[in-house]
């Protein structure tokens, strides 16, 4: 023992329990005292993209089997309640007159047994005067056929209503030796937690609502969950089980989960929801759905002078939080890591006949990353320089003040070229562009094809802090509560490594408390890469400020002085200095305090702002001329993510980043047909990436620490997705560029990869 | 119907419907909801299970199908206390993140060293194509079976 252990390999205190019993999800809770004779609710959702209901019938549904009743939104008595972004576009919790996208929930069906209310659900008649379905961003933009009549258009934000000038088109060019254009689409995405959505609702005598829900964001449902419920928020009590991922699709509470404190007071009993997967690919929000029309110009040197973005974001059928994403992430981020003097920056978006956009691992900076990355890459194919020397002269100098960009966003440090260095070396740049070259000249069938991306994100963007609770037991353990929300970033062991720090109690005597809106009132949840930033700074210092109160109580049991108390981390234990004989435990201590209120300290504690992690990846692929297959062969990936607590996490979360950012470029994509039917809408047609489709990736470690919180550490969980999609896509096109291929939309996928060979040849 | 199933060495005899699923049948009549399920089309196995000592689908395998046979669930993996050993490897090669998958892939690829005791990278990549995981990126789940080979 001894020592720090701040930045070891330390392993996850949560993994026994959900490698022998499994974790406990909300489907998990049979032996819930409160959930005990609880109801099954199935919802009954729209089978057509838009259209008027003119009837629904419900009685042959009712008379079925197991069947205790079957709600519509007018016998709910349902308000219409208007978007948070734009407040004109007002919805029904449950469909009433119009429905704006398959999936979209019309009926609750509650019966004894979850089997009786599916199979309940066909015998549910609903009437509708089909609308035009507008499938396609441009298509929705340019119609007269309106989702949201009161919106009077189907654009619902418009960076221009922020007072930010239009983009001046091809004028703005004017001085330019060379411009690309370029129209890309970063295609919709689906994000696919493995545990689908699911929540239960119970009622208690005090008539206060209990909600578990798989959520990242417990304490942001109490007050849409009061709402719905028409209770004040104080009713509320909201608790989160063990949450199977989320990746942003679960920041928010849905339509399905806000109703079911509704509907068991309407059937004074308990009620249980939980979706079925082809549910969940058409009512858990989609990701990414950004229409991107770029122009970049400069110099034929390589000094890129102009750059002009156009990002229209498809915000589905309702007004939800992807709507504002491009907004308020993309357009920040639109200069990338470049020193670019004149950037143009423009979002639109658009509602579709299509499932609601929401936050997606990113949210809006893969976008933008995309975007500049993609036409670094044009524009260097078009002077004939290479992409790497092209980036390279474009970089914005290390810094370690403060550094604003031309479209007003300020990073706090950033070294982005040691980060491309380190990459190009670990990834053996210069041997895979030695083995292209043999390809090409010997017309081998399969040919290389090297991506590389540099970027900067923005993380710990959400919230200004975090709360935060340390509290000593009488037996000398300490329970640790927290604001975020864990579900797979391993906070139980992290938290506990920070408050092990400052307290020397051993990790396996600490454990954290989250999720419950009782216990941990004020809390932001995770999501943007916060939680270590905000989250483990705030245990960090309240941890601090309970040694500093420890330390007052063992003055006063060893009659010292409070500044001659030191804190021996090895034994856990406070003395006297010099005297280390006599010694007081944290136990003595939290005994001694037991009667004035116990040894406890808690805190919201304010951080002065985001972080601007950065790295640069290297993609190789195989792609096969003949078939068009692409096969990823390497990855590696430099990710500084500041200090780094416990690199085995860090590596952890780069490579579940990098598989997602992977499987944008290659795989998957959320599709319609002309109607607006999902025609990938469960897990064999979804091309949900697999094991065999991925490299191991290597990861090139990288620390710059930020001066914006007291651990010096940046966000990690996006920062592998940001990197890698651009750098994958990439290196596709690059294999093919000797056949005269400049571009190619994600995913690339087979059929793509052939055709754009067959058009350029 | 009537159904014998032996299940962590517990032999049950249950009444299921017809329709029931193994999964159904372990979760809901036994309270094993270490098994969990992620989709409807037997596509990303994380309801995996052992019935008769292989790996199996346990969502595309009805209870009377298992009528007579022995199940074993991730809750019947350790022993005394003591995880299994690819248990272990997931544990130390931090093989997990959010858990939801892990279940089934434990048990899919005890089976895949029990078909197979040395696989190389490709091999486990390609035995696990079946078992979904969002959250690790693979990369420390390979890394997690492969460890466990090579210490056997």
């Amino acid at each position: 023992m001894g020592g720090s252990i701040l930045g070891n390999r330390v392993l996850r205190k949560e993994d026994p329990k959900f490698l022998t019993t499994g974790g406990v999800y909300v489907d998990d809770l049979l032996s819930e005292p409160a959930l005990v004779g609880a109801l099954h609710v199935t919802y009954v959702r729209s089978t057509v993209a838009h259209g008027n209901i003119t009837a629904i019938d419900t009685s042959d549904a009712a008379s079925m089997p197991g069947i205790v009743v079957v709600l519509t939104g007018k016998d709910l008595g349902l308000e219409p309640v208007p978007s948070a972004f734009n407040p004109a576009a007002t919805r029904t919790l449950l469909a009433i007159e119009k429905v704006r996208y398959v999936g979209e929930p019309i009926v609750a069906i509650v019966s004894n047994t979850r089997e009786q209310g599916e199979d309940a659900i066909d015998a549910v008649i609903i009437d509708y005067d089909v609308l035009p379905a507008l499938i396609d961003l441009e298509e929705a933009m340019a119609s007269s056929t309106l989702l949201y009549e009161a919106c009077g258009s189907n654009v619902v934000f418009d960076s221009m209503v922020l007072g930010l000038p239009d983009n001046t088109g091809d004028a703005y060019f004017a001085d330019c030796e060379v411009v690309v254009k370029g129209r890309y689409l970063n295609q919709r995405v689906a994000p696919c937690p493995l545990e689908v959505r699911g929540a239960a609702a119970a009622w208690g005598k005090d008539g206060r609502l209990t909600e578990w829900l798989s959520t990242q964001h417990a304490q942001g449902a109490v007050a849409p969950l009061a709402a719905a419920n028409g209770v004040d928020p104080s009713m509320v009590h909201v608790k989160t089980p063990d949450v199977g991922g989320g990746f942003g699709a679960k920041i928010g509470a849905y339509p399905e989960e806000l109703l079911l404190g509704v509907i068991a007071k309407r059937v004074g009993k308990p009620v249980r929801w939980r979706e079925t997967r082809s549910e969940s690919m058409v009512g858990l929000g989609h990701g990414r759905a950004q229409l991107q029309y770029v122009t970049i110009g400069g110099k034929r040197d390589g000094t890129v002078t102009h750059y002009q973005l156009w990002a229209i974001q498809d915000s589905g059928g309702w007004v939800d939080m992807g709507t504002i994403l491009a907004p308020f992430m993309t357009r920040p981020m639109s200069s990338g890591v470049y020193a670019i003097p004149n950037i143009e920056c423009r979002t639109t978006s658009v509602v579709t006949n299509t499932t609601p956009t929401v936050a997606y691992r990113g949210a809006g900076r893969p976008e933008a990353t995309a975007a500049i990355e993609r036409a670094m890459d044009m524009f260097a194919l078009e002077i004939g320089i290479d992409a790497v020397e092209v980036r390279r002269k474009n970089l914005i100098p290390k810094f370690m003040t403060p550094h604003t960009t031309v479209v007003g966003q300020t990073y706090d440090v950033g070294d982005y070229e040691t980060s491309l260095n380190k990459v190009l070396d670990a990834a053996d740049y210069k041997g895979w562009r030695a083995k292209q070259k043999a390809a090409r000249d010997s017309r081998a069938a399969k040919q290389i094809g090297i991506g590389v991306s540099v970027y900067v994100e923005i993380t710990g963007g959400v919230g200004n802090g975090e709360s935060a609770k340390v509290e000593v037991l009488d037996n000398g353990h300490a329970l640790i509560y927290t604001g975020t929300s864990p579900h797979g970033q391993g906070h139980a062991t992290s938290w506990a490594m920070l408050a092990n720090e400052q307290t020397g109690i051993p990790i396996e005597n600490i454990e954290l408390v989250w999720g419950d809106t009782d216990l941990v009132p004020i809390g932001t949840g995770t999501m943007g890469s916060r939680s270590l930033q905000q989250g483990g700074n705030a245990v960090f210092a309240v941890a601090a400020e309970l040694v500093n109160k420890a330390k007052s109580v063992a003055a006063r049991l060893l009659e010292a002085s409070e500044e001659d108390i030191v804190l021996d981390k090895d034994s856990a234990s406070f003395h006297v200095a010099g005297t280390p004989a006599v010694a007081k435990t944290w136990a003595d201590l939290a005994m001694a305090e037991k009667q004035s209120g116990g040894l406890v300290h808690s805190d919201v504690i304010n951080v002065s702002g985001a972080t601007f992690p950065f790295g640069a990846h290297v993609a190789v692929v195989e792609v096969d001329v003949e078939t068009g297959k692409v096969t990823h062969i390497a990855h590696t990936a430099c990710d500084d993510a500041g200090k780094v607590l416990n690199p085995m996490l860090l590596e952890g979360q780069i490579h579940g980043g990098v598989a997602q950012g992977v499987a944008q470029a290659l795989l998957e994509e959320v599709c319609y047909d002309p109607d607006g039917n999902p025609i990938t809408s469960n897990l064999a047609d979804y091309a949900f990436i697999s094991a065999a489709e991925l490299p191991s990736v290597t990861v090139v470690h990288m620390e710059t620490p930020t001066p914006i919180n007291l651990i010096g550490a940046k966000g990690i969980g996006e920062s592998g997705t940001i990197g890698s999609t651009p750098a994958v896509q990439s290196a596709v096109i690059d294999a093919v560029s000797q056949f005269g291929v400049k571009h190619i939309d994600m995913p690339t996928t087979a059929e793509k990869v052939w055709a754009a060979i067959q058009s350029a040849r | 119907m009537k159904v014998t199933i032996t299940v962590n060495g517990t032999t049950h005899q249950s009444d299921v419907e017809p329709r029931t699923l193994l999964v159904q049948y372990v979760r809901e009549s036994l309270g094993l909801t270490g098994t969990n399920i992620g989709c409807d089309t037997s596509s990303c196995g994380a309801c995996s299970l052992h019935l008769n000592g292989e790996s199996v689908k346990s969502c595309t395998v009805l209870a009377v199908q298992a009528d007579g046979g022995t199940v074993t669930t991730i809750e019947g993996l350790a022993k005394d206390g003591v995880m299994h050993p690819m248990q272990q490897a997931f544990m130390e090669n931090h093989g997990l993140q959010c858990g939801y998958c892990t279940p089934g892939m434990v048990m899919a690829a005890i089976s895949l060293l029990d078909e197979n005791p040395s696989p190389t990278e490709e091999q486990v990549r390609i035995g696990l194509e079946g078992n979904l995981c969002r959250c690790t990126g693979y990369h420390n789940i390979i890394k997690s079976v492969l460890a466990c080979a090579n210490n056997k």
